[in-house]
């Protein structure tokens, strides 16, 4: 083995080096997301409680799936948080980041109040908005309705009000982080295409429509796949807001991840958890792919 | 790990030398799993401490975990090979367990069979597997009426109710709305999220003349006119009588700890947190009776077991320890400090604890409580749930929504046994 590499010219010796080196991060890789992955799939042709022997099972998660009246309204819901979820993001993190970008003013301040929530923890947002949202005589929201004499407001115990209620700080927590990628994207704008379409006289939505928009166009690329990955995977502030009936009222704001995690930690069903999860990460693929072809080319 | 090893050689050193007296001088270590909730951590380490004092011989070392994630780490620990040598488990969880053969039947010459069946509540029966015990409780819990002293005075009433027409009658002079018509008082705290799900199935349902279940808890019964009775009482508190509302202050017992809810049924390992609370003054009274004067409670237990993992002396140890905590004395500590009820009437049924204002309905509710044999806890809980909140969010008529609360349950029961 020595004199093999003994024997090696310093180009080839170079690229054993290179080799070792990718190897950390391939073999850390392998172990921790492809296997675990794999084992997943073949998981998911397999009935499992945990305690005992995995026995194989065929299909049949997956036609239990297929069968099953909550996985549809969960995979509903799943796709009305990103329906809603993403587009409203971007409009609001953008139209901020536009407006932030030209101001000078305590420009700095400004930034890091938005960014705030971004850092905060998830489950401690959740629950100050779990918070607000209750119902006279705790809740601030319907506190203040009531002091002027307005009905309440069923924000959490309603099949229709729940699922935006919970996305409602979802969307908020994510802006900081969409904003400040937005503002990376209009300073990396060169400022010469701005100047000739001065001295052309154009107006200032042709600019935005016609130059911002289309050179954000990598930004928006970037920010649509992660957040789009980010609402499908949304967990954190639907536990923790409806954490006494998780995804309820009757399943009307449950996610898929929480379907999963109820099916897994819950039921104990590893087999059919897995194959929900096999069917989100589909999801997510497809999801992501399409978005990269149809955003990508023109 | 290295120290460990060190410290048995010094250990066998000193014992083959003689200096270790008679018998064992090997000092055995087990380990002792439990979930995280003050009391109970408090309760055994006082138990373990007397345990040690009189075993010299024998150190236990106890682990403990959040709630949440209790029930994910024994499951993945214990057929790893990793996990404790005696655990604790919920009465509900114990069936996988056994079946995965990762439980170990008590011995009988310990734990004769005649002797358990007589000493023990008979609820615990439920961990007789053919000829022997598997586990067994050092606590249950069962239900009763807490009330508001302070609010009770207030509205001028003398005593808790009786039956459920008192009920409704008091809970009715407890509450109390704002201008517009909100609540900010209700007579009695709702929420099948909390225990009620446990008073409907186990109380309400017997009380107006049913049956939960059929066939050893393997089939809905309720989808009957007990069960409707039931379902229109338990609903007619909030649309009839307006005196709770569902959510309320977002959980039952938050309600009642604030002192904005008159009564609140729970269990008795709510009495350490209640305790705890300033400016509260309640009292505990037993589950009102039915319509015909039926009295029925639900009880519940967590169950100590010996793992396959414990071998060998770490087994002999495992029973030793086994035998403490099922003994009276280990009962009555684990009443005093969590307030969970001993699992022996010999224990249990004392003057002193009938007689106590607050342990004593408890423990009458004992005599008469069910335990559910639950497959899937969460899920039949969220059928009882997803009924209510049918009836109440899109207007379902009571019997649709208890029939398809019946057949999800059912579902569940099906999934499991089959």
């Amino acid at each position: 083995m020595v004199k093999f590499y003994q024997d090696l010219s310093i180009s080839h010796k170079q690229i054993v080096w290179a080799w070792v080196f990718l190897a950390v991060p391939l073999i850390f890789y392998v172990t921790i997301r492809f296997y675990p992955t794999a084992n997943a799939i073949i998981l998911s042709f397999q009935s499992w409680n945990l305690l005992g022997p995995r026995t194989w099972a065929g299909m049949e998660n997956y036609i239990k799936l297929w069968n099953d009246p909550v996985f549809w309204k969960v995979f509903r819901n799943t796709f009305v948080y990103l329906l809603i979820g993403t587009p409203v993001s971007l409009v609001i993190s953008f139209t901020i980041a536009f407006h932030l970008d030209k101001l000078r003013f305590m420009h700095g301040l400004i930034r890091a109040l938005y960014f705030l929530p971004f850092m905060t923890s998830a489950v401690a947002m959740a629950w100050v908005w779990r918070w607000f949202y209750q119902p006279v005589p705790i809740g601030l929201f319907n506190n203040f309705l009531a002091s002027f004499g307005i009905s309440q407001i069923a924000f959490l115990n309603s099949t229709t009000n729940a699922l935006p209620s919970i996305l409602a700080p979802a969307v908020w927590a994510g802006l900081g982080f969409q904003i400040i990628i937005f503002m990376a994207g209009l300073r990396a704008i060169p400022q010469t295409y701005y100047e000739a379409a001065r001295i052309d006289g154009v107006s200032g939505w042709t600019i935005l429509t016609e130059i911002t928009l289309p050179l954000l166009k990598p930004t928006i690329v970037f920010l649509v796949v992660l957040s789009s990955i980010g609402f499908l995977r949304i967990f954190d502030q639907v536990y923790n807001m409806t954490l006494l009936d998780p995804g309820g009222p009757l399943n009307s704001t449950k996610p898929l991840v929480l379907m999963i995690y109820d099916t897994a930690f819950n039921a104990f069903d590893m087999g059919y958890a897995a194959a929900q999860t096999v069917v989100l990460f589909t999801v997510l693929l497809i999801v992501s792919l399409v978005q990269l072809r149809i955003l990508r080319d023109r | 790990m290295n120290k460990m090893r060190k410290w048995i050689l010094g250990a066998t050193l000193v014992g083959s030398l003689g200096f270790g007296g008679a018998g064992s001088a090997l000092a055995v270590e087990i380990e002792y799993w439990q979930y995280f909730y003050d009391a109970r951590v408090k309760a055994m380490e006082k138990l373990i401490e007397n345990f040690e004092a009189a075993n010299p011989d024998i150190t236990v070392k106890t682990t403990h975990f959040p709630y949440a994630d209790y029930r994910t780490k024994v499951a993945a620990a214990i057929p790893a090979g990793q996990g404790p040598d005696v655990v604790q488990l919920f009465y509900g969880w114990l069936n996988d367990y056994v079946e995965a053969r990762l439980i170990q039947p008590l011995p009988a010459d310990v734990f004769p069979l005649e002797q358990i069946e007589t000493e023990f509540f008979p609820m615990v029966a439920a961990m007789r597997q053919g000829d022997a015990y598997m586990a067994l409780p050092t606590a249950v819990r069962s239900l009763a009426l807490f009330y508001n002293e302070r609010l009770f005075k207030e509205a001028g009433i003398e005593n808790p109710p009786a039956n459920l027409d008192e009920l409704v009658e008091i809970a009715k002079k407890l509450t109390k709305r704002d201008a517009a018509g909100n609540l900010t008082q209700v007579g009695i705290t709702t929420g099948m999220t909390a225990q009620d799900h446990h008073w409907f199935r186990e109380v309400l349902v017997r009380q107006f003349g049913g049956d939960p279940y059929s066939d050893d808890y393997t089939k809905v019964n309720y989808t009957n006119d007990a069960g409707l009775a039931a379902l229109k009482f338990y609903t007619g508190l909030e649309k009839e009588h307006g005196v709770t509302a569902v959510g309320f202050m977002d959980e039952p017992q938050a309600a009642f700890k604030a002192g904005r809810a008159g009564m609140h049924i729970d269990g008795s390992f709510r009495i350490g947190s209640l305790d705890k609370t300033r400016g509260l003054k309640w009292g505990v009274a037993e589950l009102p009776e039915g319509p015909t004067g039926t009295k029925s409670n639900y009880s519940s237990y967590w169950v100590n077991g010996i793992t396959t993992k414990a071998q060998g002396e770490k087994y002999d140890a495992a029973v030793k320890f086994m035998q403490y905590l099922t003994s009276d004395e280990a009962m009555q500590i684990w009443l005093e400090t969590v307030g969970e009820l001993p699992a022996k009437p010999s224990a249990a049924l004392t003057d002193k604890n009938v007689k106590d204002p607050v342990y004593g309905p408890f423990i009458s509710g004992l005599g008469y409580a069910h335990t559910t044999k639950f497959a899937n806890e969460s899920a039949q809980r969220q059928a009882m749930m997803d009924m209510v909140q049918r009836t109440a969010l899109e207007g379902q008529a009571l019997r649709d929504s208890l029939e398809q609360a019946a057949a999800e349950e059912q579902k569940v029961l099906d999934d499991y046994y089959d």
